[in-house]
């Protein structure tokens, strides 16, 4: 493999992690905070679909985030409902929005634009595009560096760099900050920070918010940046291996970059069989490099990745005791 | 006149029916310590939540240094100069003991400025006040004392005034609990108010000034304490005499029942529990295992019961058992004579939400006597058993289809002691018998445990509560970090010496 393809699929890991990386940084706020949320899936989904559809009509991309994001708080929202003020269970409620999700978007994209569930495709202002840095053109010949800088730094849209910016941001919102301290403490002990006088459903709310949020961000990426709109079950998944990638970062952003980035790789390298074939000479399915990204998922949630010790109030609803 | 610290008016709070606090009135002078005694379920843990604002009272008023106050939250309590000790600590395990006291009261919305400010209050209450910890520790890798002194400079780096402690000493060996007392006389001596809620009536007597006796929600006497004996408390507290010592006969040991020879476990982790032990128990002989909690009792009981298994050599009546638990069970243990009545009732001795009928069979559901034919299991004859029981055993309400979890504390154990004694068994294991019951029903068992030695069985009795291990051994095995640290004689030793020995500590003359 050539200096230019490696960056080439390099390049490509980064666009593919960029979703995975946002909904796993979601998912790390609010499971942190104990509210474990299988519904990341949905809410991408939902997110993905809104930002589609109203960028097709406004044509402008920011309203279709927007959209995209206050859907996917929406849906927050509800989860936020049964699992923190009805004390519901928190899997179910995911699940529930992971259906709603999988059967709303597809249903409301054929009733507005009648073309087999899905979006109109977005073009010009509508979509995200490729953001040249500054001097990428400059200093493309420079050896190593320049195509470097050229081809896999420069080039991406604003929410791939978005998604790197939130990876040290939460790091220092988490460990740096009062807001994290009491996050981080409500999804160990709710009852230690209750009885610190501080409430526990408002905070569990506030991180379920910013789980909406990133969510929103992932899914708009997903209809905007990284396709041109809205398909049925476009998220294949992803909210799922964004979870198992929590997992196996143990709830903690740098490794969850890791992690992501890995699983990035993976769907990069499925989408380049000749790659492969050419490096290990070898021919390999294209079915098996697709599944690729689920097989590690599944080995990682079975374990056999080291001992991951979620949040310990995690997935439990929070009753004052008497 | 100074006002009172605390004073309560008319306090009444009801959950649906059941009226948890009736007309409570209750006023605590500054800088004394006063004690709050009442059996399970008597309303003090409701009444403290409302002083907490956990709960709203239905009626009343709360004066803070003669100020009517309204404590709608946890956030007003402590702006009122509340803190509070709970019985099972409040403290997040993977926390530093600096983070768990900033948590809720920073500074600004930067941890590092809070943490700063926190270090130095922390020295400085720590002098003043005899609570040393080392801030950096993380809470899951102190011991429960440590924890308890961090969940104090809480109150008071929050400037609590009235600190409310909780069964504070339930979890602390006895040289912990006195360090705990020197603490807050140190605080009342600072000026502090402080309420203690306790079962016991010794350490009442020990340091309190005044004491309020609370019985089924109702405040039934405030006294002085140096006006009143633990009897005349006792008494207050159950409604009726009560015998606080245990009436028996010297023991009359014969053949060992129980023999346990270099008994080792080692649990899932890998960790060893049980690290060898050696002792046997002789018909009519009661041996008590003292401990603090956590050090190999738990992991010996459940080998001895069947629940786990384990390497050495067990016998009762000179038949050896299988300890690798591949041919034997709770079931074969029972088939050998042995009961078990376990250590926490609610996990291992019931199941909470069958009725008491159905659970007054485990573990003897199999006998032939209770079977219908082939098929089916004679429920007239399970439901006449459970009744016999109910009846002697004084079981309340006496109402054999209420579901297990209906029953308080004291009756649920005697449902578990009832069912395992009943067997007349060869050898009886029980494990905290009292844990959780109130004053009544801790005499009752009490008397059955006796009763059954005095008919010539054996019985291993493993307890965290040194009075009970005190007034019912014969002997007394001392166990630390998974070894036996040495046997006494009841009438030989004393709870000093026996907490020296609980706290590893060897005594003259033994190996380690």
């Amino acid at each position: 493999m050539d200096y230019l393809t490696l960056l080439q699929v390099l390049d490509s890991t980064l666009r593919m992690s960029t979703p995975l990386l946002l909904a796993c940084l979601a998912g790390l706020f609010s499971e942190r905070a104990g509210i474990f949320d299988i519904g990341l899936e949905g809410k991408m989904l939902v997110a993905a679909f809104l930002s589609g559809a109203v960028a097709f009509v406004s044509g402008s991309v920011w309203i279709g985030l927007l959209a995209g994001i206050g859907g996917s708080l929406a849906m927050s929202g509800i989860h936020g409902l049964a699992s923190i003020t009805f004390r519901g269970n928190q899997l179910i409620s995911g699940v529930a929005i992971n259906f709603l999700a999988a059967g709303l978007t597809v249903l409301a994209a054929q009733s507005w634009f009648a073309q087999g569930g899905r979006t109109p495709s977005l073009t010009g202002a509508a979509r995200f595009n490729a953001i040249e840095l500054p001097f990428a053109t400059a200093l493309k010949d420079v050896p190593v560096i320049g195509p470097l800088y050229y081809e896999l730094i420069s080039g991406h849209t604003i929410l791939v760099y978005v998604a790197l910016a939130v990876v040290p941001l939460s790091w220092w919102v988490l460990f740096r900050t009062r807001f994290g301290l009491r996050l981080r403490a409500v999804g160990e002990n709710p009852a230690a920070v209750d009885t610190a006088g501080i409430s526990v459903v408002r905070l569990r709310f506030t991180a379920v918010a910013i789980c909406g949020v990133l969510t929103g961000i992932a899914g708009a990426y997903m209809a905007t940046g990284l396709q041109a709109g809205f398909i049925k079950d476009m998220t294949a998944g992803r909210g799922y291996i964004a979870l198992a990638a929590l997992i196996f970062a143990k709830w903690r952003p740098w490794h969850a970059l890791t992690a992501c980035l890995l699983f990035g790789f993976l769907q990069a390298l499925a989408l380049r069989p000749d790659v492969i074939e050419s490096t290990l000479h070898i021919k390999v399915q294209v079915q098996l490099l697709d599944a690729l990204p689920y097989i590690l998922t599944v080995i990682i949630l079975a374990g056999f990745v080291g001992r991951a010790i979620p949040p310990r109030a995690g997935g439990e609803p929070y009753v004052k005791e008497r | 006149m100074t006002a009172p610290a605390i004073e309560l008016r008319g306090i009444s709070k009801a959950f649906g029916p059941v009226q948890a606090n009736k007309d409570i009135s209750l006023s605590v002078m500054p800088g004394t310590i006063h004690g709050i005694i009442g059996e399970n379920g008597a309303g003090k843990s409701t009444l403290m939540s409302i002083l907490y604002g956990f709960y709203k009272a239905d009626s009343g008023v709360i004066l803070i240094n003669g100020k009517p106050t309204q404590i709608p939250d946890s956030q007003a309590a402590i702006r009122a100069g509340i803190g509070m000790v709970f019985q099972h600590f409040k403290l997040v395990e993977n926390f530093t003991i600096l983070e768990n006291i900033v948590l809720g009261a920073e500074e600004g919305s930067l941890l590092r400025p809070s943490l700063a400010k926190a270090r130095t209050e922390l020295k400085r209450l720590s002098e003043e006040y005899e609570l040393h910890v080392d801030p950096d520790a993380l809470i899951e890798e102190i011991g429960v004392g440590m924890q308890q002194r961090v969940e104090i400079l809480k109150a008071l780096y929050r400037h609590a005034d009235i600190l409310i402690l909780d069964e504070p000493t339930g979890v602390l060996t006895p040289a912990e609990a006195d360090h705990l007392f020197r603490i807050l006389a140190n605080l009342r001596r600072e000026g502090k108010t402080i309420i203690l809620i306790t079962h016991k009536l010794r350490e009442i007597m020990d340091i309190t000034e005044t004491v309020s006796v609370m019985r089924r929600g109702q405040m039934t006497a405030t006294v002085r304490t140096a006006d009143t004996s633990p009897q005349e408390l006792a008494e207050l507290m159950v409604g009726r005499k009560v015998l606080l010592q245990v009436e028996k006969t010297a023991a009359r040991p014969g053949a060992p029942v129980l023999e346990v020879e270099n008994l080792r476990v080692v649990d899932e982790a890998g960790v060893e529990r049980v690290k060898g032990v050696s002792f046997n128990v002789r018909a009519g002989e009661i041996l008590g295992i003292a401990g603090v909690a956590g050090n190999g009792q738990s992991e010996l009981l459940e080998v001895l019961g069947g629940m786990q298994h384990a390497t050495g050599l067990l016998k009762v009546n000179g038949q050896s058992l299988d300890l690798s638990g591949l041919h034997s069970d709770g079931r074969t243990r029972r088939a050998h004579g042995v009961a078990h009545v376990p250590e926490d009732r609610q996990r291992e001795g019931l199941i909470m939400e069958y009725s008491a009928w159905e659970n007054a069979v485990f573990g003897y559901h199999h006998e032939q006597k209770y079977q219908k034919n082939m098929f089916l299991m004679d429920q007239a004859a399970i439901r006449a058993d459970a009744e016999a029981k109910i009846e002697r055993f004084d079981i309340r309400p006496p109402n054999a289809n209420l579901s297990a979890k209906n029953f308080s504390g004291g009756n649920q154990q005697k449902i578990v002691v009832a069912r395992e004694i009943e067997r007349n068994p060869d050898l009886l294991l029980v494990g905290q018998p009292t844990r959780g019951v109130d004053i009544g029903a801790i005499e009752f068992i009490h008397k059955q445990i006796i009763a059954l030695r005095d008919q010539g069985k054996a019985i291993l009795l493993v307890s965290v509560e040194l009075d009970e291990i005190l007034s019912l051994s014969d002997r007394i095995a001392v166990m630390f970090d998974g070894r036996i640290m040495g046997e006494r004689l009841p009438h030989e030793t004393s709870p000093q010496e026996l907490g020296l020995l609980m706290a590893g500590v060897v005594g003259k003359g033994e190996a380690a």
